[in-house]
């Protein structure tokens, strides 16, 4: 046993950065929400950008560990542990998160990672396809997970925290910044006239939205086309879903808009009741951004490298 | 038969800012699954470190690709990785006025299909709106050499075209909870089969007993892109039996 989860919280699931190359055959990215969280968590405990971490929803693991291992949690405040900075959590010492003070999900790095069967190249748990991750499901109260070989701190475990980060400043009210989709122009205005309200119906695979129903001018139907994370489809309704990390690879229902790279997290760390609005850039500032956004975590991987072994 | 003669046309739009649709027309049109796929071998021939994934679906190659990792030879934009991928485009003879041609053209593949009626809950109504005997409809389905024109809805689901017109129908009002895995269904012009036990409003016709996503295979898709299918009746003995 190296990690023993004693209570597993309301949906903990294992995900690293995604199952990127299988999109032809049908099957979902899957990984993070907040993939840039679960950066910064891995980076903080010596871990390699990508290795698998827990996500956490809205309420927290109890968990123990078999070993000494570096713990660090990034995206949503929980209530039992400092965020952003490296713990030593020696064996058989409990870890108990409780409930979400701000924000949706976070991540728990552990050093060495947690050491699941890949599936396709991935760790990630694909929940609707039960497979990837922990059996392809969310853990469950009484699991036992196995972990990887972990790297050691130079001198102790870090009296540091992360500075400068580069993940969007989380909020109950955010701004997304959008660029135009395929079917954008056969939209009467509305995306960018008011705000909307998240659905309680979101989940991994999207984000329900509700507001003044969203008009289009045609009503030919389209054929099923790619998707990304951060697609914001309407379907007759004319209430947009924006699809996430679970979202299936082809969808039939007409593309408005395209939230950003750079604000996907703070996508993911919207709950229910939540509001948002929307605001229209070009293709080319949202690609600087992104640049800006990895060049920070550049810094940060670089400045982290000292310290450990 | 009048043959045209007219080179392909080309075109590009953003999906987001890290994913680009290449369209090369309409897939129902004569040759544009065979362009497509050449398009998509080319790719992973030259294989750029840009580029994270590809996604061929009806007349179109997606490209997921990492704006950081655009060269600076290409100017590091979207523009300049269009244009590179459209002299890619041209020197492959993907838009050559003659259709080109696939380097192994793999032979249709089998897929057996029990359309016994126990398997197949929609399968009389679907006679009785198309006006045909159970029979009828049965034989027209498996006596065409399909397509698959795109896997997607669920890992290893393949759109399939060449339905014939008489069997076209629309999707159920309302999409069932659960159809069972391997159920052959019609949605459209299209039809298609549900590798997994999921929710779906096609109206189902039979079941196939072969698994058409296995994660322990690479790919992991029975079918792919372009493939051929043909179904083949057997015996509910023959479906029960199947290994």
């Amino acid at each position: 046993m190296d990690m023993k989860i004693h209570k597993a919280g309301l949906l903990t699931t294992v995900q690293d950065l995604g199952r990127t190359g299988y999109r032809a055959s049908g099957v979902p990215v899957c990984g993070p929400m907040d993939s840039v969280a679960l950066r910064l968590a891995n980076l903080l405990v010596g871990n390699s950008e990508s290795c698998a971490c827990l996500e956490i929803t809205l309420v927290g693991p109890e968990i123990e560990f078999s070993g000494d291992r570096i713990i660090a949690l990034t995206g949503a405040k929980l209530q039992g542990l400092e965020p952003n900075r490296p713990h030593l959590l020696k064996a058989g010492q409990k870890l108990n998160l409780g409930s979400c003070v701000s924000g949706a999900r976070a991540y728990l790095a552990i050093s060495g990672g947690v050491n699941t069967e890949p599936v396709l190249g991935s760790r990630s748990t694909y929940l609707r396809g039960e497979f990837g991750g922990f059996k392809g499901r969310a853990l469950k109260d009484s699991d036992s997970l196995k972990l990887g070989v972990s790297r050691s701190f130079k001198s102790g475990v870090g009296n540091f925290y992360l500075h400068g980060s580069p993940l969007p400043p989380y909020s109950s009210t955010v701004n997304l910044r959008v660029i135009s989709g395929a079917q954008g122009a056969e939209f009467l205005p509305g995306l960018f006239t008011q705000s909307f309200t998240v659905s309680s119906a979101s989940d991994r695979m999207g984000l329900r939205l509700m507001g003044k129903a969203l008009q289009r001018k045609v009503t030919q139907e389209l054929r099923s086309h790619a998707v990304i994370p951060g697609t914001i489809q309407v379907p007759a309704d004319g209430q947009p879903i924006i699809l996430m990390a679970d979202a299936q690879t082809l969808g039939g229902y007409p593309q408005i808009a395209h939230v950003c790279s750079v604000d996907l997290p703070l996508v993911a760390q919207l709950k229910a009741n939540d509001t948002l609005a929307f605001s229209l850039i070009t293709l080319v500032d949202a690609q600087e951004l992104l640049k800006k956004r990895e060049h920070t975590i550049t810094l940060i991987r670089e400045g982290l490298r000292e310290r450990f072994i | 038969m009048q043959v045209r003669l007219k080179s392909q046309a080309i075109s590009f739009s953003a999906l987001g800012d890290s994913a680009l649709e290449i369209s090369l027309g309409d897939a129902s049109e004569a040759g544009v699954i065979e362009r497509v796929h050449v398009l998509v071998e080319a790719l992973k021939k030259e294989n750029p470190r840009w580029i994270n994934a590809l996604l061929p679906a009806y007349g179109t190659v997606v490209i997921f690709y990492d704006a950081i990792k655009l060269p600076p030879s290409l100017g590091g934009e979207y523009e300049a990785a269009c244009a590179w991928i459209k002299a890619l485009a041209v020197s492959q003879g993907v838009l050559a006025r003659r259709t080109p041609k696939l380097a192994n053209k793999a032979k249709p593949i089998e897929i057996p299909v029990c359309y016994d009626s126990s398997l197949a809950p929609d399968l009389e109504l679907v006679a009785a709106k198309v006006k045909l005997s159970v029979e009828a409809v049965i034989k027209l389905h498996s006596a065409v050499t399909y397509r698959v024109h795109a896997i997607g809805f669920a890992p290893g689901f393949p759109y399939l075209a060449g339905l014939n017109p008489k069997l076209k129908l629309p999707r159920l009002k309302t999409p069932r909870e659960k159809v069972a895995a391997g159920s052959v269904g019609i949605g459209g012009d299209q039809t298609g089969i549900y590798p997994f036990a999921t929710p779906g409003g096609w109206n189902i016709i039979g079941q196939t007993p072969v698994k058409l996503f296995d994660v322990k295979k690479e790919p992991p898709s029975l079918l792919s892109g372009g493939d051929e299918v043909i179904f083949k009746p057997i015996t509910k003995e023959a479906f029960s039996q199947w290994i």
